[in-house]
């Protein structure tokens, strides 16, 4: 420990050593099979279950519970996966206290729903330790897709079409795939290299190539991939962020949260990264919490997170504003950024007060911050796109955009609320979709 | 608190809860033990002649089926009566009654069909200063193999004549320990009684196989690939004991002759539904061998507690449920009720829905938005719905007044009237 908590400015190894490890540990430690018995049994197998409706890749939840609780978990697994074949990391980062369990009659009746998000990792935990895939390719149709991003959607969809026999190959920007569950998701809720383990067993279906470094519009084209290939499906995601607009803003630690993310998910030793000892993260979303969070786990003294509405429009959810509490972390509602301040690097950002309306109240308020980690929202970027609304790929049915041969899902298309599980949804939906268009009617 | 203090057959306990004969009370120490955490009495472990003891499997005696969590529900167990000399045992058991003269005292014995090894082994337990015997004719597993045991409990004609030659050569109170493993128990219990028994005790164990080893395929406890029946005890047991408990409390040939009730006694509850339906005591075993002796001092609470509410004493209680317990054919066919769903405690889980809807009548309805209601024109009031429902209270059954309309038959309901007088019975006898 070369820094400490006190230490002023941007430091490195402000922790001892163990308790970087301790705190990018496991969220939500696995279950072991004793606990994951007494978890399924709480399960009343409903009839037409609440949680089935509530999960967006409709997995049949009572079913794998129920396979789990007479120890078959590898048919629980494949319940799950059949639905839902990121179910592994869906299981880590899905929030199902506003999905599955919250939906659940025991949630309804007692405040403590069955533990599905934990079930369900024991049973695809344990089908995907063995190496186990329990999918197998139709007979090839000779046709080929491109799959643009190898993020959730992108890998959904291609697993599917590979599944149908397909030849599928998935271009991504960068170095490794995954999208958001390699890049974009907190430490401590996948660590172990669980997202790179997951897409190469994902890949054991067959027939998928990985093309990386392809970025659509610097290193190809959406004409080219359409004329070399009988369907696309875009799954890229957001590349750009939002810009903070406000004066002082291009000072020096100001940055993007999803970087901040990024890095320490790359990072061989987090303790090398360094953070400021005054944090201020703008933004009340996922990605806001998670960089406050791991802001506060890297060390630093004081960690707010700033949100111009109250707490309740929050896109993160309750359980995540509780976890960045208990953290440490402080939460600060309806003030929006005014200025950064500081002589080249950044030493404070003024807030001014404002009312559930958005009209400003006349009130500042200043924190001293080291770092300022814009989280506000992300933006598709990219020429050559099909119609966009909203900044989003406009799509209809099941991704269908408007070119024909092109599908969307995820977060570049509209729709959808953002979450790993629906990008999975929709690039899942989207290879049914462009299965029954090549294969015609006899598909 | 109420006197739990209890008299059986002129045996005085200080409450009406004893370990039955099992591996609990096989030696000493264990009884002492038991003894120090409360219980009222015990019945010793079965011994047999003297000479070698028999010998145990040295492999698993006992299989298991669980509940939820890993909870006990039903024990199996292989194992034979005690394993060690005969002297021993009666050198321990009156060291014990020496030092808790207030507790029963019971001793279990199985001796072979004939007249002489009870007329041997009696006096020796006698003179251990022991309050009574149990004649063990339950024990389903190697001893009947061997002409003992349930072999005899099995034969009404043995019964009464092995209870005959004890009674003539002992002074002691007599229970005889009834096997379950039988038609009618009602025989049996009738046998014990014309050979003189002063009471009968039971269930004994059931015969069982818990459950196979899929990989062996071999029953379970599986001694070296191969597995033979055992005797099942435990919660899962009770209600086929309690039914045998009031199969002979209602009896009129053996009303009056005390009963011994066992058979999944875990808690005070279970305990004061023996009573109710004709047990002057219960005997406890797998509830002990589950949690330990400890369990004693919850029944003893609860019990007492309950006698307080109802403001009975112990005495009270026995029996009371016993004129209640009758034949199917006196059952009021007027007696009609409607499932009734508390909306405000349900948690819209759907199962008396499925239940109905695929094994049963199709009596309740399933909205949109999940609210499930029962349709009175369907509905048989079978009570599965209540069964299934994971809620307590959230579905009960509601009685019909006399006079209101049935929706399912359209008639109102009328006085009482069973099977006896019903027009479709084909025996019917004209209603007075």
């Amino acid at each position: 420990m070369t820094h400490s908590p006190f230490t002023p400015g941007v430091a490195a190894a402000r922790l001892e050593p163990e308790a970087y490890a301790e705190n990018f540990a496991d969220l939500h430690p696995a279950l072991d099979d004793h606990e994951a018995l007494v978890a399924a049994d709480r399960c009343y197998f409903c009839h037409d279950a609440p949680c089935i409706t509530a999960c967006p890749t409709d997995i049949d939840i009572p079913l794998f519970i129920r396979q789990i609780a007479t120890g078959t978990p590898d048919a629980a697994a494949k319940t799950i996966l059949s639905q839902n074949i990121m179910g592994g990391m869906c299981a880590r980062v899905c929030p199902t206290e506003t999905l599955c369990e919250e939906a659940c009659v025991r949630e309804v009746a007692e405040g403590k729903p069955v533990l599905i998000g934990q079930l369900q990792r024991y049973a695809t935990d344990h089908l995907q330790e063995q190496g186990l895939h329990p999918f197998s390719r139709a007979a090839v149709t000779g046709k080929t897709v491109a799959v643009v991003g190898a993020g959730p959607a992108g890998l959904s969809c291609a697993h599917r079409l590979a599944m149908l026999g397909h030849a599928v190959t998935v271009y991504d920007a960068r170095p490794k795939p995954g999208g958001l569950n390699e890049y974009g998701i907190a430490t401590y809720k996948t660590p172990d290299g669980f997202a790179q383990s997951e897409v190469d067993w994902l890949l054991k279906i067959g027939g998928i190539t990985l093309e990386h470094g392809k970025a659509l519009g610097r290193d190809m084209s959406l004409d080219q991939l359409q004329a070399d290939h009988d369907a696309v499906f875009l799954g890229m995601g957001l590349g750009g962020v939002n810009a903070l607009a406000v004066e002082g803003s291009d000072k020096s630690g100001v940055l993007d949260a999803v970087d901040f993310i990024a890095d320490l998910r790359q990072a061989s030793d987090v303790a090398s990264l360094p953070v400021g000892r005054d944090v201020v993260v703008i933004g009340g979303g996922m990605t806001a919490v998670d960089a406050a969070v791991q802001a506060k786990l890297l060390g630093a003294l004081n960690v707010t997170l700033a949100y111009r509405r109250g707490r309740d429009r929050m896109n993160a959810s309750r359980f995540e504003q509780d976890l960045a509490a208990s953290k440490g972390v402080r939460i600060m509602t309806h003030v929006v950024p005014r200025a950064v301040h500081g002589n080249g690097s950044v030493r404070e950002i003024e807030f001014e007060y404002v009312n559930d309306d958005m009209t400003g109240t006349g009130e500042t308020v200043r924190l001293a911050a080291d770092q300022v980690l814009r989280a506000i929202g992300q933006t598709l970027t990219g020429d050559g796109m099909p119609t966009l609304e909203q900044g989003k790929i406009a799509v209809t049915g099941a991704g269908r955009t408007s070119l024909e041969g092109v599908w969307a899902g995820g977060d570049c298309a509209l729709g959808g609320d953002d979450l790993t599980v629906t990008a999975v949804a929709e690039g899942r939906d989207a290879a049914m979709d462009i299965h029954k268009t090549l294969m015609g009617a006899a598909g | 608190m109420a006197d739990l203090t209890s008299e059986f057959v002129g045996i005085k306990s200080p409450n009406p809860f004893w370990l039955a004969s099992a591996p609990p009370t096989d030696k000493e120490y264990n009884v002492r033990r038991a003894f120090e955490a409360g219980w009222g009495g015990v019945v010793w472990k079965t011994l047999g002649e003297a000479g070698p003891p028999v010998v145990n499997v040295n492999g698993p005696r006992y299989g298991a089926i669980f509940g939820a969590d890993r909870r006990l529900l039903g024990l199996n167990n292989i194992e034979l009566i005690t394993d060690r000399p005969l002297e021993v045992n009666l050198q321990e058991i009156k060291a014990v009654k020496r030092d808790y003269p207030d507790r029963a005292m019971v001793v279990s014995l199985m001796v072979p069909c004939e007249e002489d090894p009870w007329a041997r082994i009696l006096p020796l337990v006698e003179e251990t200063g022991a309050d009574g015997v149990e004649l063990n004719f339950g024990c389903p597993h190697g001893m009947s193999e061997r002409g003992m045991g349930s072999a005899v409990g099995q034969v009404p004609e043995y019964i009464e004549m092995v209870t005959r030659w004890v009674k003539k050569h002992t002074r002691m109170p007599v229970i005889v320990k009834l096997t379950p493993n039988i038609t009618d128990v009602r025989k049996p219990a009738a046998a014990a009684h014309a050979g003189g028994a002063d009471a009968v005790s039971l269930i004994n164990t059931i015969n069982s196989i818990t459950s196979v080893d899929l990989d062996l395929f071999s029953p379970e406890p599986t001694i070296d690939g191969k597995g033979a029946h055992g005797g099942y005890c435990g919660p899962a047991v009770k209600p086929i004991a309690l039914n045998m408990v009031a199969e002979i409390a209602r009896d009129p040939d053996l009303r009056g002759l005390p009963i011994s009730g066992i058979g999944g006694v875990t808690t005070w509850k279970d305990a004061a539904e023996f009573l109710a339906l004709g047990a002057g005591n219960v005997q406890v075993c797998t509830a002990a061998m589950t949690y330990g002796f400890k369990i004693v001092q919850e029944m003893i609470s609860g019990l007492s507690e309950y006698l307080d509410d109802k403001q009975i004493g112990l005495d009270d209680l026995v029996g009371r449920a016993v004129p209640n317990v009758t034949d199917w054919n006196q059952l009021n066919l007027n007696y009609v009720t409607k499932a009734r769903i508390d909306q405000a405690s349900c948690i819209s889980c759907g199962r008396c829905y499925a239940a109905c809807e695929d094994t049963s009548h199709q009596a309740i309805s399933m909205s949109e938005d999940r609210t499930f209601e029962v349709i009175d024109a369907e509905c048989v009031a079978c009570n599965l719905c209540v069964n299934v429902c994971p809620v307590d209270n959230c579905i009960t059954m509601e009685e019909l007044p006399m006079g209101a309309t049935d929706a399912r038959t359209g008639k109102p309901v009328e006085e009482y009237a069973n099977w006896t007088t019903h027009p479709n019975n084909p025996a019917a006898t004209a209603a007075e």
